[in-house]
């Protein structure tokens, strides 16, 4: 606090920024959109693709990837794990500090079986969780995030309009970015670096 | 006699048909593949359509045998949500093309009848708004595929870009 107390004088704009970095105990250089304190703390209570009860303690120690999806959306939602994937690629051996939470928007049609068969055809550090649509909901609401279920076709199919961020965590569990969909593989790769270097693996 | 009678008849139809060049005849396509997803999940089918003829095309579909149903789709975003929408017809400008790529234009392969493997190739019948359809091999790619593959490279996807969807 003394630090900033004096350069107050300086530039109006860099005195905001000084005041910023000294808000935080480690201020880290992300490149994306950082959220730190703006976001809640990593927590639901979701069940696995194995069929396990899990809550947000139990990825305390890993840095995570937070997307909303659906296994019956054939575009957009693989693509995107298609690029996590390859962003976990070039994370090499760091990677398995790391792991992909694909929460469904649909559990009425996601089982936890054909969640664990649909992550794992991208990456094996891939999560699929699943849950009663009220447990989703929440986990949904906590980060601003929301979903839809379109009018479904004669056949009984039907889509699922859904938010296309991805939220990363710490290995604390604290939101720290939030990466937009048109965010570059290098800046999503620098800064899962960063995280990757701070706190403790567990 | 029968048979000569129906040969002379087809072959009527095949000059009938020439002499109305179809909207398939003047279409290449390209780069031409199936993200493939485990079980009975509805696949992404993608192509590039390139027209050398003198008017636009239109895609408004496609079938296939290993298919129960196939649809001509968006995807899109707009203030961060994604979202998926039918449409009725791709258009192929005269002397252009329509790139059917993820997060944008895709057929969806529903209901798959025989499991399909990556590297395999599966046989589409692309269909043309007046009617014309031109078959064309996909081949199958695994699901955390970025593209059709080796020898099939896609230089209009931005590299190292996230899903960036867009009403082309």
């Amino acid at each position: 606090m003394k630090l900033c107390r004096a350069f107050l004088p300086a530039l109006l704009l860099a005195a905001g920024l000084l005041l910023a970095g000294c808000q935080h105990d480690e201020p880290l250089p992300l490149r994306l959109t950082n959220i730190s304190g703006h976001m809640p703390d990593l927590d639901f209570k979701l069940t696995d693709d194995l069929g396990k009860p899990v809550t947000g303690a139990d990825y305390r120690g890993k840095v995570t990837l937070l997307y909303f999806g659906y296994t019956h959306c054939p575009d957009v939602c693989p693509l995107t794990l298609a690029q996590l994937h390859v962003v976990m690629q070039r994370l090499g051996s760091l990677a398995d500090g790391a792991r992909i939470l694909f929460v469904s928007v649909d559990p009425a049609r996601d089982t936890p079986a054909v969640m664990h068969a649909y992550v794992n055809a991208f990456d094996p550090r891939a999560v699929g969780l699943t849950g009663d649509a009220r447990a989703i909901e929440a986990l949904s609401k906590r980060y601003r995030s929301a979903f839809s279920r379109e009018p479904g076709s004669a056949n009984g199919n039907y889509e699922v309009t859904h938010s296309s961020a991805i939220y990363v965590f710490d290995r604390d569990g604290r939101a720290r970015v939030l990466a937009t969909p048109s965010a570059s593989q290098d800046d999503l790769v620098h800064d899962l670096h960063l995280l990757l270097d701070t706190g403790a693996p567990r | 006699m029968k048979s000569t009678t129906l040969s002379l008849l087809l072959g009527g139809l095949v000059l009938a048909g020439g002499a109305h060049a179809t909207a398939a005849e003047h279409i290449h396509a390209s780069h031409a593949w199936i993200r493939v997803l485990p079980g009975d999940l509805p696949a992404g089918a993608y192509v590039t359509l390139q027209n050398d003829g003198d008017q636009p095309a239109a895609l408004s579909g496609a079938s296939s045998t290993n298919y129960a149903d196939v649809m001509l789709h968006q995807s899109s975003t707009a203030g961060g949500m994604s979202r998926m929408t039918m449409v009725d017809a791709v258009t192929v400008p005269a002397h252009g093309k329509a790139v059917l790529a993820p997060a944008g234009y895709h057929l969806m392969l529903m209901q798959p009848g025989a499991p399909v493997k990556p590297g395999e190739m599966v046989q589409l019948t692309l269909e043309f708004t007046d009617g014309s359809t031109l078959a064309t091999p996909f081949i199958a790619r695994p699901a955390n595929a970025m593209d059709a593959g080796e020898g099939h490279a896609m230089p209009s996807m931005e590299k190292g870009a996230m899903p960036r969807a867009s009403g082309h």
